[in-house]
């Protein structure tokens, strides 16, 4: 990307070996869930099948698919409106996640949350979020727990160019940095607040508000997953060996728009245009063919290996899919009853 | 048997047993090592850094970070000197803490307890004076509690954190030095239940928090003149203990509601409103609302007597209601 620095700690991670042929090749097959699962969710929405709105993740794959890669189940990872693909890169189930967006009982949050709530607390998936910035401070929270608990588990955080203008974005990357934290702040710079170009209500460079304080900072072409996943890398270790936190902005570009149906509220107005989008579909972009053609190229997988990843997932989509519409539907009830764990006379 | 303790001595007792029982028990807030607001003497040379810290002014982070460390198995202890700071605080209040769990289908428990001081009285002037518990009944999933005395205090704050949900415990700002009895040993009082402070066959009188102490006042007061008063201290207004409410005022027939809240959707509106749909059959007169008035809360302490409920309002509103009957009031 011609708007990319590489800073000097990225450069130290760019020194690293990337990822092995067989990693690669699982970093392709679950940018491609999580393009597939989202592919499925536009159609559907498109097609009036979704209670409510879904904001897809197609384009930013890299980015979830490189950092959660070096993360276990025990490390916590905090995720946005626009968070399927965090579910699925931290190993949330496909089937769980697509039950829940159809308001399913079977639904990971048993069809109380939705698309913007998913969450496996089981994996250190505290939740999508749908107050842009929230989970900078709810990950800083749990950060400090793992700090406390003493068993090198860290909190990934994910968030984006609009949250980054958030004041909270300050104030955890202060504490953070005091405290010396094991979180991993990740920027998803996709470009866009919603409707309006970053551009437009942004001043400065956002790693710069990270390197105000100090802190190790990475910028990387967020549409290479290796870059990411080098990135990552080196701030998750720095995580586990208390080190601190990280910070990585990862430059991207959100394909779809702030939700699906979104041309219904714009009413014609525009805030981009269709070359700029065109132009990240390419195969030079596009952090899914980009994955593809480096493998073929590498040598690591033939174009029949990559065939057979590309349909056992779409067998995966499909079976999530039927399984969410023969789902049962939501208990109205829980409504009333989850409000409180109801232990103490209250 | 039983101590006497200052109320600031009760809730400091009550986080000492509660941190000292449970390590995952943690304190932080602005100025918490020094403890200037006197309930957290103590605790940081003798539960050290990693218990009890201070953090930055920056009540968004403060709110949140209790979030994510609930979720991964503590239990934060927030102190945030004053409910006005609630404001600042407010997304990880009302969109995380207040929703999680429905949100993840009941997945996370959200152990949580922010102390905040409230209530005027003090020439704190409008941003340090608010009693800020409406916006947190109105939140639906965070318990909200309002102890009047010291004993209730220690209680409610142990039960708060040996709990698995959100709770606010509000201290009445300027009585944390008013003495009081507290049972020896393990004291806990469970949510969501009222203690009558003086029984009563007349007029009820449900006073809330700071307002406990006016409200006694006013009814020895009118016992003089030949007024019965009950006044009924509900503890917690969520949990709220609607059947003790409700019983009195099947025996009195008449209820004035004493809040320090403003009035417009304060707590004494709710309290209201309940009664006018429970116990209409019951009532005699209208139900009264003694509230501060909606104002920002000025700074002349005789500007301050003005607008906070005191024993002269609370005694005017029963006299209007006592000896009323229906045929009376038509």
């Amino acid at each position: 990307m011609a708007t990319t620095v590489i800073d000097r700690r990225t450069e130290q991670a760019a020194l690293r070996s990337g990822p092995s042929s067989a990693e690669l090749l699982e970093l392709y097959e679950r940018m491609l869930l999580v393009r597939r699962v989202e592919e499925r969710l536009r159609d559907d929405s498109a097609a009036g099948k979704l209670p409510g709105a879904v904001h897809l993740y197609i384009g930013e794959e890299a980015v979830a698919v490189g950092v959660c890669a070096h993360l276990g189940d025990r490390d916590y990872v905090t995720s946005t409106h626009r968070g399927h693909g965090h579910f699925l890169a931290k190993g949330g189930d496909v089937r769980a996640m697509m039950a829940e967006i159809w308001a399913k009982e079977e639904g990971i949050c048993r069809g109380m949350g939705g698309s913007m709530h998913v969450a496996d607390v089981s994996k250190g998936i505290l939740g999508a979020n749908g107050i842009v910035g929230a989970g900078l401070a709810i990950a800083t929270g749990a950060a400090f727990g793992a700090k406390l608990d003493g068993e090198g588990k860290l909190a990934a955080c994910f968030f984006g160019d609009g949250a980054s203008n958030q004041g909270v974005l300050m104030e955890t990357l202060n504490l953070s940095t005091l405290w010396e934290l094991p979180v991993v702040f990740v920027c998803e710079n996709n470009t866009f607040s919603e409707f309006t170009p970053s551009r437009e209500v942004t001043a400065g460079r956002i790693a710069d508000r990270a390197r105000a304080f100090a802190m190790p900072t990475a910028e990387v072409d967020g549409n290479d997953v290796v870059a990411v996943w080098r990135a990552a890398a080196d701030a998750v270790e720095r995580a586990r060996s208390g080190g601190g936190p990280s910070f990585i902005e990862a430059h991207t570009y959100r394909i779809q728009g702030h939700f699906e149906a979104e041309a219904f509220v714009l009413s014609g107005g525009r805030y981009r245009d269709d070359e700029e989008i065109a132009a990240w579909k390419k195969e030079e972009k596009d952090p899914v063919l980009r994955c593809r053609a480096t493998l073929l190229a590498s040598g690591a997988a033939d174009e029949a290996a990559l065939r057979a990843i590309e349909a056992r997932v779409l067998v995966q989509v499909d079976d999530a899919v039927r399984f969410a519409e023969a789902g049962t539907p939501a208990d109205p009830a829980l409504a009333e009853t989850l409000m409180f764990v109801r232990d103490e006379g209250a | 048997m039983v101590e006497r303790r200052r109320l600031i001595q009760a809730v400091n007792d009550a986080l000492f047993e509660e941190m000292e029982r449970d390590p995952k028990v943690l304190v932080y807030g602005e100025d918490v090592e020094l403890s200037i607001t006197g309930d957290m003497r103590g605790l940081h040379e003798h539960f050290g850094h990693d218990r009890i810290r201070n953090t930055p002014i920056c009540e968004a982070t403060l709110t949140g970070m209790a979030v994510g460390l609930a979720s991964v198995g503590y239990h934060a202890v927030v102190h945030m000197m004053f409910s006005n700071f609630f404001y600042t605080g407010m997304d990880a209040i009302g969109n995380q803490m207040a929703k999680l769990r429905l949100m993840t289908g009941g997945q996370v428990e959200l152990p949580i307890t922010i102390i905040a001081g409230y209530g005027g009285g003090a020439a704190n002037a409008a941003q340090h004076s608010d009693s800020a518990y409406p916006v947190l009944m109105n939140l639906g999933g965070v318990n909200v509690l309002t102890p009047s005395t010291p004993a209730d205090a220690k209680g409610l704050l142990k039960t708060a954190i040996r709990g698995r949900n959100p709770s606010f415990f509000l201290e009445p700002s300027g009585r944390g030095g008013e003495v009081g009895d507290v049972p020896d040993g393990e004291h806990l009082v469970p949510f969501g239940r009222a203690a009558v402070r003086r029984e009563g066959g007349d007029v009820t009188v449900l006073s809330i928090g700071r307002m406990v102490k006016p409200a006694l006042a006013a009814a020895d007061a009118l016992a003089g003149q030949g007024v019965s008063v009950e006044v009924i201290d509900p503890r917690t207004l969520v949990p709220f203990d609607e059947a003790s409410l409700l019983a009195s005022v099947e025996k009195t027939g008449h209820l004035v509601v004493v809040d320090e809240a403003r009035e417009c959707c304060g707590a004494a509106s709710q309290i209201a409103a309940v009664v006018a749909e429970k116990a209409f059959h019951a009532l005699e007169g209208p139900i009264r609302r003694v509230t501060t008035p909606n104002v920002a809360m000025p700074y002349a302490p005789n500007a301050e007597r003005h607008v906070i409920p005191g024993e002269e309002r609370i005694v005017a509103a029963v006299l209007s209601l006592a000896g009323r009957t229906h045929k009376a009031t038509a």
